[in-house]
């Protein structure tokens, strides 16, 4: 049961970012993804001032390195479809290496990979820092309709809930003497998901028993009474304004 | 009399899948009492207690929770008025906080501010577990989760405290911490229990279910006394243990 309350990007620590409302966090996030959007894809300097900008506030909110990279992982489709593009892609060629790559697949791939790679670290260290009630909360008070953060709050519990309990079924195979090297060779594991989905479905279930016993309605109570700090917005929005400053330059300049 | 603090009457119920489970199950608790629900594996007591907040509902029977009744329109009040402890405090506890989930109830009746953490620090204070409030939950041992567990319903100021198995899967010690914080409450209680000591302990009265039907409803000590009514019902007594030789904690 362990990892199954503090879900699985969360950093346990204290610290300025950590402190910063959870609503700033997440509008300063979409902010600064919205200006990495917003780059021209010639301006490599506008992106590598927004990956500084991006290691600095996870330095800031003292996110190990290792798990940032390894939450990265979720890269990994796009990094091979952008592969792809500059092989298969069309217009004129450029010698790369002694291969003749589509220049304008080349394009394509930088931008994906560089744009993909920014967007999905500055998520990870929004979501490093907020704990995932205080995302909700931050996305209730941002005037996201409270069906959307309840069904969210929901998918993230029972994901979490999910893990914790294949978690101990795997203990409990290992135990009995299976011990797949491979997550293809799992095919107890595969053959279990039914036993999975059921108990975690059921916990779900008693979870929600519990939440309506103590009077939920669909609708998270706000805790506490703290208003935004004055100076949490303009620490946290002093993040995606350098990055706009960046791609506004750079729009400009191409 | 007074008006009793919960009041079942008739009450039966199948779940979806057919099941029956409750078959006309009747009996009232007064307030101040103290009863220990006792019955073997799958007798219906947790499908019982599940109904005296509404999360059950059946269409046979019905539930008063301080002379309210358990209809649509109540059910907001009458969760407040009952306190319902769950036998896993894992399922209990889902706040990142220990003290945001034991405000997580009040809160949803509207309390705020600073009366919400007088609440807080009252029920966390009454569990003797004020000093964990801003650990998360999941680095609590069992005893002291299943304590905090009992917090975050006291926090709500129920008229009945209703716990579903409070001393299973503790050890002696946490067993008998929680039986010092439930003995020190001054609220009506209904308790779910296999511990049978347990129950003669902390409630004068036992009721028995067996395949969702009550059949027996008297003073602990007779109960847990009548052999033939044990043995039909799977109720088991520790080793070496002889009810008639040991002082109920309540009489
Ligand atoms: N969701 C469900 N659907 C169908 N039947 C169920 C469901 N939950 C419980 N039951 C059945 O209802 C009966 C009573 O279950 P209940 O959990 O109320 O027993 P209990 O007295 O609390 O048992 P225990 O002492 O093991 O906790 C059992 O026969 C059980 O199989
Ligand atoms: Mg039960």
């Amino acid at each position: 049961m362990r990892a199954t309350h503090v879900h699985a990007l969360y950093v346990h620590g204290t610290g300025r970012v950590r402190a910063l409302e959870a609503h700033v966090k997440v509008a300063a996030m979409v902010a600064f993804v919205l200006a990495v959007v917003a780059t021209p894809r010639e301006a490599f300097w506008a992106f590598g001032i927004q990956a500084v900008l991006l290691i600095g506030a996870a330095a800031a909110a003292r996110i190990p390195a290792g798990f940032l990279l390894r939450r990265l992982v979720v890269l990994i489709p796009f990094v091979l479809f952008a592969l792809f593009l500059p092989l298969f892609g069309g217009g004129p060629r450029t010698q790369v290496f002694g291969f003749a790559l589509s220049v304008e697949g080349l394009w394509g791939a930088w931008t994906i990979l560089a744009k993909a790679t920014l967007g999905v670290t500055a998520s990870i260290v929004m979501a490093a820092t907020t704990e995932v009630p205080d995302i909700l909360l931050g996305l209730d008070r941002l005037r996201v309709p409270r069906l959307i953060t309840a069904i969210a709050g929901f998918m993230i519990r029972y994901l979490d809930v999910t893990l914790g309990e294949m978690h101990r079924m795997r203990i409990a195979m290992m135990s009995r003497g299976y011990n797949p090297r491979w997550i293809w060779q799992n095919r107890a594991l595969a053959n279990s998901a039914g036993a999975l989905f059921i108990r975690s479905y059921e916990r779900g279930e008693r979870v929600y028993q519990a939440m309506a016993a103590r009077g939920y309605q669909g609708q998270m109570p706000v805790l506490s009474r703290e208003l935004t700090r004055p100076g949490s917005w303009l620490q946290a929005l002093a993040f995606p304004a350098f990055a706009w400053m960046a791609a506004v330059a750079a729009i400009i300049a191409t | 009399m007074s008006v009793p603090a919960l009041e079942v009457r008739d009450l039966s119920f199948s779940y979806p899948d057919g099941t029956a489970v409750l078959h006309s199950v009747d009996f009232h608790v007064h307030p101040g009492e103290r009863v220990a629900l006792l019955g073997p594996n799958g007798a219906g007591k947790t499908t019982l207690i599940l109904h005296l907040n509404g999360i059950f509902s059946s269409s046979s029977g019905s539930v008063t929770v301080a002379g309210l009744p358990a209809t649509e329109e109540n059910i907001h009040e009458i969760r407040r008025r009952t306190g319902l402890v769950f036998q896993d405090p894992d399922d209990q506890l889902f706040m990142p906080t220990v003290r945001q989930d034991v405000a997580f109830g009040p809160a949803n009746f509207g309390v705020q501010g600073a009366e919400l953490d007088d609440r807080v620090r009252d029920a966390l204070e009454a569990v003797g577990m004020l000093e964990v409030a801003d650990r998360p939950p999941h680095h609590l041992s069992l005893g002291q989760r299943r304590r905090v567990a009992v917090a975050t319903v006291l926090a709500m100021q129920p008229e009945i405290l209703v716990l579903d198995e409070p001393s299973s899967n503790l050890d002696p010690a946490s067993r008998h911490e929680l039986a010092h914080i439930l003995e020190a409450l001054d609220i009506t209680m209904l308790m779910v229990t296999h511990d049978l000591p347990y129950a003669l302990e902390l409630c004068e009265r036992s009721l028995v279910i067996n395949n969702g039907r009550i059949v027996a409803d008297g003073p602990t000590s007779t109960i847990l006394g009548d052999r033939e009514l044990m043995r039909a019902n799977r109720l088991e007594l520790p080793y070496g243990f002889d009810p008639s030789f040991i002082r109920p904690g309540r009489t």
